[in-house]
């Protein structure tokens, strides 16, 4: 599958109450979540992604709170995908589990400003800076995560397990 | 090839002999745990599976401590959803506000986590009970969700950064000092991914408390689990509650470690984690001026008794400073009332403070001291990121409990040997 749209380019260490602050905690409806994406590092994010859009971060993206009110947040606000140096472990998985892809290229993280027009092909491993005429490669998903992703999530595949055994 | 302790209890888990870094295994888990937070989510999540029952009633733990008691409509509606999931699948662990405590502290008091199990929750600071020699990490609600079907999570086996502890604290410098020093040094990512276990003979001077504090924050460092091994200390602690059967664990000789830390504790002094990553460390006599607002003693970090009778021990007497307002919030209810029973309710109240129900509110900006913009707070709690206790131009310090507490006295941030 290729993924295509615009680049919003964070730091580091950009955090899970930065991306969804605890305030809204009291709620798990996604569009209300989608309403307050990453509103206390970007007010404007939430009004300006289109749909497609990519966040783009530098390391440790996701770091702090298991609220997976983040990526579902993140998600419902549009953003098709999540490219970052590297991941906060507990992001990593529930970014997975929501079926939000996330994928782990520094080098293109690098040569990546806001407003870059991108696109990553996720089973090649390819993602392109159309904006700049650059190309660059990042490692699939691993072996485990398309069999999670196959079977249609974490859900599905505790389901699919159940009836086998 | 030899085994560490995470490594062992992952195996075991596992229905292994040998488990290696970097393999996914599914390992069976002993308890799953949700707030009112992420439970609500993992509930829907359960329905949506068909699932008539959850894999052991004994065995899925509910906790309605973030927005608890009620802060709102909402808040109330979600601890509606766990009390009644509770009562359908006849849970045997539902904690109703006035029995209820902060997670990751009533959970090893109560007795439901043991050396040698293995915990998932719904939180990040799960990772605690690895000061029991438990292996414990943080999940989101659908790993929670799947785990409360089939009783299993699926996980990969972490690379394990060993950091040897010796030398014997000086006064004033607690477990919250050995893990903020330790993640100043490595970094908010420097475990990403990596077990953090504890060794070497600085141990014999960590209590229970101090070593749930430094467990707790793990995930600070970005690790999946922190642990320490099972001592005399573990089995005093441990063979004091209620499910006292246990395996106890221990790291083979010949264990491999991807890398190795030490740290001389006898060489610390209290730390103190400025805006706005727990990183951002400095030690106590290199703060400066820093006038404060708000100062909060609590938290799954730092809301034990012991944490409360140090805060008392430094505030004994003396009086909050005009200028600050500082709230106690002991993490359960045993504690809460081991503070009336020892008389450290009153030190608290006389001084000027305000003594709180257990909640987890003010810790990530829920309820019960929220900051105001431009409002300044020094906190026992465990993070410090933008907005973490409110406005999104207020800022949080992190320190240990006595540090804290002289701050509240002087109104600005100190330690108690400053104070007169």
């Amino acid at each position: 599958m290729i993924l295509s749209g615009k680049a919003w380019k964070y730091g580091d260490d950009v955090d899970t109450d930065v991306i969804i602050p605890a305030r809204y905690l009291n709620s798990s409806d996604p569009a209300e979540l989608a309403r307050h994406c990453m509103e206390d590092i970007d007010a404007s994010y939430a009004g300006k992604v289109s749909p497609g859009d990519f966040i783009v971060a530098g390391k440790n993206f996701g770091c702090g709170s298991s609220r997976e009110h983040a990526p579902i947040s993140i998600k419902a606000s549009g953003a098709s995908a999540v490219v970052a140096r590297s991941f906060a472990r507990i992001f990593y998985r529930n970014a997975f589990n929501m079926g939000l892809p996330i994928f782990e290229a520094p080098e293109a993280v690098d040569a990546i400003e806001t407003g870059d027009r991108i696109s990553v092909d996720m089973e090649k491993g390819i993602l392109r800076n159309e904006t700049k005429g650059k190309e660059f490669r990042f490692s699939p998903i691993p072996p485990f995560m398309q069999e999670l992703v196959a079977a249609g999530g974490l859900l599905n595949y505790i389901k699919t397990r159940k009836k086998g055994s | 090839m030899g085994m560490t302790l995470t490594e062992k209890i992952l195996a075991e888990h596992a229905g292994k002999e040998f488990v290696a870094p970097g393999e996914l295994i599914l390992a069976k888990v002993d308890l799953a745990l949700g707030n009112d937070v992420t439970s609500p989510i993992a509930i829907q999540a359960f329905r949506s599976t068909g699932a008539k029952a959850v894999f052991d009633r004994e065995r899925v733990v509910l906790v309605p401590d973030h927005f608890a008691p009620n802060k709102d409509i909402k808040s109330a509606e979600q601890v509606k959803m766990m009390r009644e999931f509770s009562k359908e699948f006849g849970l045997a662990h539902w904690f109703e506000v006035g029995r209820m405590g902060i997670e990751h502290v009533l959970l090893p008091d109560e007795g439901l986590v043991v050396p040698g199990d293995l915990v998932i929750g719904a939180d990040s600071h799960t990772c605690t009970y690895g000061a029991l020699c438990a292996f414990s990490t943080g999940v989101g609600s659908t790993d929670l969700a799947a785990a409360m079907v089939s009783g299993e999570v699926w996980l990969k086996v972490p690379e394990t950064l060993r950091i040897v502890l010796s030398g014997k604290p000086r006064k004033w410098v607690e477990g919250k000092d050995v893990i903020l020093h330790l993640i100043g040094e490595i970094g908010v990512d420097g475990a990403l991914y990596r077990s953090m276990e504890y060794a070497g003979d600085g141990l014999a001077h960590l209590p229970m408390a101090w070593r749930f504090t430094i467990t707790n924050m793990a995930i600070e460092a970005g690790a999946k689990n922190g642990i320490f091994p099972f001592d005399g200390i573990t089995k005093a602690y441990s063979d004091a509650r209620p499910r006292s059967k246990y395996e106890v664990v221990t790291a083979d000789r010949d264990a491999r470690y991807a890398e190795e830390l030490s740290v001389d504790m006898s060489a610390l002094e209290p730390v103190v984690a400025f805006p706005h990553l727990p990183e951002n460390t400095r030690p106590l006599s290199k703060v400066g001026n820093v006038p404060v607002d708000q100062v909060v003693v609590g938290s799954c970090t730092n809301g034990r008794i012991e944490d409360l009778r140090r805060a008392a021990e430094v505030i004994r007497g003396r009086k909050v400073h005009d200028g600050v307002r500082m709230l106690i919030f002991p993490a359960t209810q045993e504690i809460y009332l081991q503070a009336m029973r020892e008389g450290l309710m009153e030190t608290f109240v006389t001084a000027g403070a305000a003594f709180s129900t257990p909640t987890c509110g003010p810790c990530l900006g829920g309820h019960m001291g929220i900051l105001a913009k431009g409002e300044r707070a020094i906190a026992t709690t465990n993070r410090n990121f933008v907005g973490r206790m409110g406005h999104p131009e207020s800022e949080v310090y992190l320190a240990n409990p006595a540090v804290a507490a002289a701050s509240a006295v002087l109104g600005r941030i100190g330690g108690p040997e400053e104070l007169p």
